[in-house]
């Protein structure tokens, strides 16, 4: 055993080469496997276990010696991660994940300039690759890092949620970008002096450029915005995978970096935009000329009226917004739908993909509520069918619903892919207020003759439909 | 050059595994490639070597700090991870009552 081990020891690069490969592998199939909910906490499982492994077998190569560092770094960080895991609700999620993104890049950030500390000053031209390398890996690093605060605060209401704009913000970015690059530049060239301030305006310059890029950007662009900085996350690993020269970053860092981008993608067709109109434009900042300036008749109805449509309805599909979220209400909502069932209706929940602050924000909602995952449906499912819907409860949602995104060209949204609710036979709207919704649009839904506005708080408003439904 | 060939292969691969995630799971995959990209720590516990203590006190000091950051992704992401998926279970459909 003895000899097996030293043996094993001579080829240590064999080893770690090989763990690394099982590592990458298992990272894959946890990915696999969650392209269904009923596989994807094995996949989870053997994602954590690739991680495991990776650990391991670098503290266990030779290179790594001191141990007292390394503890205090992580049980820092285990008990950090281990708490907010558990103390934080479903519904702050989006704030977890942008606060997780950022961590991800100042890590990346932190390797490489501890690699740019260590590197050779005089500069060969196979260090150039590697300085290029960690240049790249402390600016996405950074501008992840900041720019995920800054969401994080926006997702809180720390910072200010509507998207900030003052003038000469495109002048003022551009002379920014051209700084941090210059500087970037004359960091890689060979020869040049002061390297070490050139690099410090790198960071500098990173860290703030984060921050002026998310702030343009509304609350409700955040789903976008957060796929986006999960994307530079795993940029920023990959380079700094590139600046220590381990392929297992650079995998890693790919696959998470790809994962980014897929969401982004998905998300900003979701709302029928490009991602450089997302970026820049500064959606929602000003309340536009309201288009054709909707009239018309609003229908309130109170609980118990509401009831008696419900009871006798057949069919009731649930489409959960933000609202939903902000006023806690996926436990009544989960609830009505169960009584609903016992009543002998078909019930399902249709949600958009860019409903919430982040993909899949309303699932996980639902899901903690305890609904039944085969019950949530994407537009594309229930909107061919809307006509046969009896009831559509539109529970704090606005523009995923407006069907001034399907019939009006001058509408801001117009072309944006909705949930139909207005076909359906009857629709409830449960909202607050007339107020309009993020993007300051009037909904032409709400005036429409199937629409019944039901005023009021989303929880107490569905919790008075489920005693309607137990007292009788 | 043969770094950037497997980078190509990774991205192209993570594009063909994350577009069968349904949405759904858009979440947890969010917070699950979150931990992922904590795998920064093995970078970080490789800039925590012999050659880099005897340097400067600087990289020590860098070096920690990353690994306390790249655990926070690890072992935050994959708990949070597993809290979610343990949230989404597939019901027995409740008997329909007659009308």
């Amino acid at each position: 055993m003895a000899q097996l081990i030293s043996e094993l020891s001579k080829n240590k690069d064999i080893i770690i080469g090989i763990c690394y490969i099982i590592s990458a592998g298992l990272f894959i199939f946890g990915l696999k496997f969650l392209s269904s909910p009923a596989t994807a906490r094995r996949g989870n499982f053997l994602s954590a276990l690739g991680m495991f492994i990776a650990v391991v077998i670098t503290l266990w190569s030779k290179n790594v010696i001191d141990f007292k560092w390394i503890v205090i770094g992580v049980i820092i960080g285990a008990l950090i991660g281990a708490i907010a895991s558990r103390v934080i609700t479903m519904t702050q999620m989006p704030e977890m994940v942008a606060l997780f993104n950022g961590f991800g890049g100042i890590a990346s950030l932190l390797v490489g300039w501890s690699a740019f500390v260590m590197a050779p000053q005089a500069l060969t031209p196979v260090s150039n690759l590697t300085f290029i390398a960690v240049i790249l890996s402390v600016l996405i690093g950074g501008v992840t890092f900041t720019g995920s605060i800054i969401a994080w605060g926006k997702l809180n209401g720390l910072v200010y949620q509507k998207a900030f704009l003052f003038p000469g913000q495109k002048f003022i970015n551009l002379i920014l970008v051209l700084g941090i690059l210059t500087s970037a530049v004359l960091v890689c060239i060979p020869g040049v002096g002061g390297k070490n301030i050139l690099f410090y305006i790198v960071i500098g310059g990173a860290f703030v450029l984060g921050v002026m890029s998310v702030m343009p950007i509304g609350g409700a662009d955040m789903p976008v915005v957060i796929s986006l900085l999960n994307s530079y996350s795993g940029i920023a690993a990959c380079a700094a995978g590139f600046a220590i020269n381990n392929i297992l970053l650079i995998v890693s860092g790919a696959l998470v970096g790809a994962s980014g981008i897929v969401l982004t993608k998905i998300m900003c067709k979701a709302m029928n935009r490009s991602l450089a109109n997302v970026l820049f434009s500064g959606f929602g900042s000003v309340t536009t000329a309201k288009g054709a300036g909707e009239t018309g008749e609003i229908s309130p109805i109170n609980a118990a009226d509401a009831y008696l449509i419900l009871e006798a309805a057949n069919s009731v599909v649930f489409v959960p917004g933000y609202g939903m979220a902000v006023a806690q209400a996926q436990h009544a909502v989960r609830e009505l739908g169960e009584l609903l069932e016992e009543n002998g209706c078909d019930v399902k929940y249709a949600i958009h993909p860019v409903a919430g602050r982040m993909p899949g924000h309303m699932n996980v909602l639902l899901a903690e509520a305890n609904v039944s995952y085969d019950l949530l449906v994407e537009p594309g499912d229930v909107n061919p069918t809307m006509e046969t819907v009896d009831v559509c409860m539109v529970i704090g949602a606005n523009d995923v619903v407006n069907p001034a995104a399907r019939d009006d060209e001058t509408s801001p949204i117009y072309g944006m892919p909705i949930i139909e609710v207005d076909k359906a036979k009857t629709v409830f709207v449960l909202k607050r207020s007339m107020g309009a919704g993020f993007a300051g649009i009037d909904n032409p839904l709400f005036f429409k003759p199937n629409t019944r506005m039901l005023f009021g708080d989303a929880k107490a408003s569905v919790s008075a439909l489920v005693s309607e439904f137990k007292e009788t | 050059m043969d770094l950037l060939f497997i980078l190509v292969l990774a991205i192209f691969l993570g594009f063909e595994l994350i577009s069968k995630v349904p949405s759904t799971l858009h979440t947890p995959l969010m917070s699950g490639s979150n931990a992922i990209s904590g795998i920064t720590l093995v970078g970080a516990l490789t800039s925590l070597n012999s050659e880099a203590l005897n340097k400067s006190g600087l990289t020590v000091v860098l070096a920690v700090a990353a690994v306390a950051f790249a655990t926070i992704n690890v072992v935050g992401g994959y708990m949070v991870t597993d809290r979610m998926l343990a949230m989404f279970k597939k019901k027995e459909k409740a008997p329909k009552g007659a009308k």
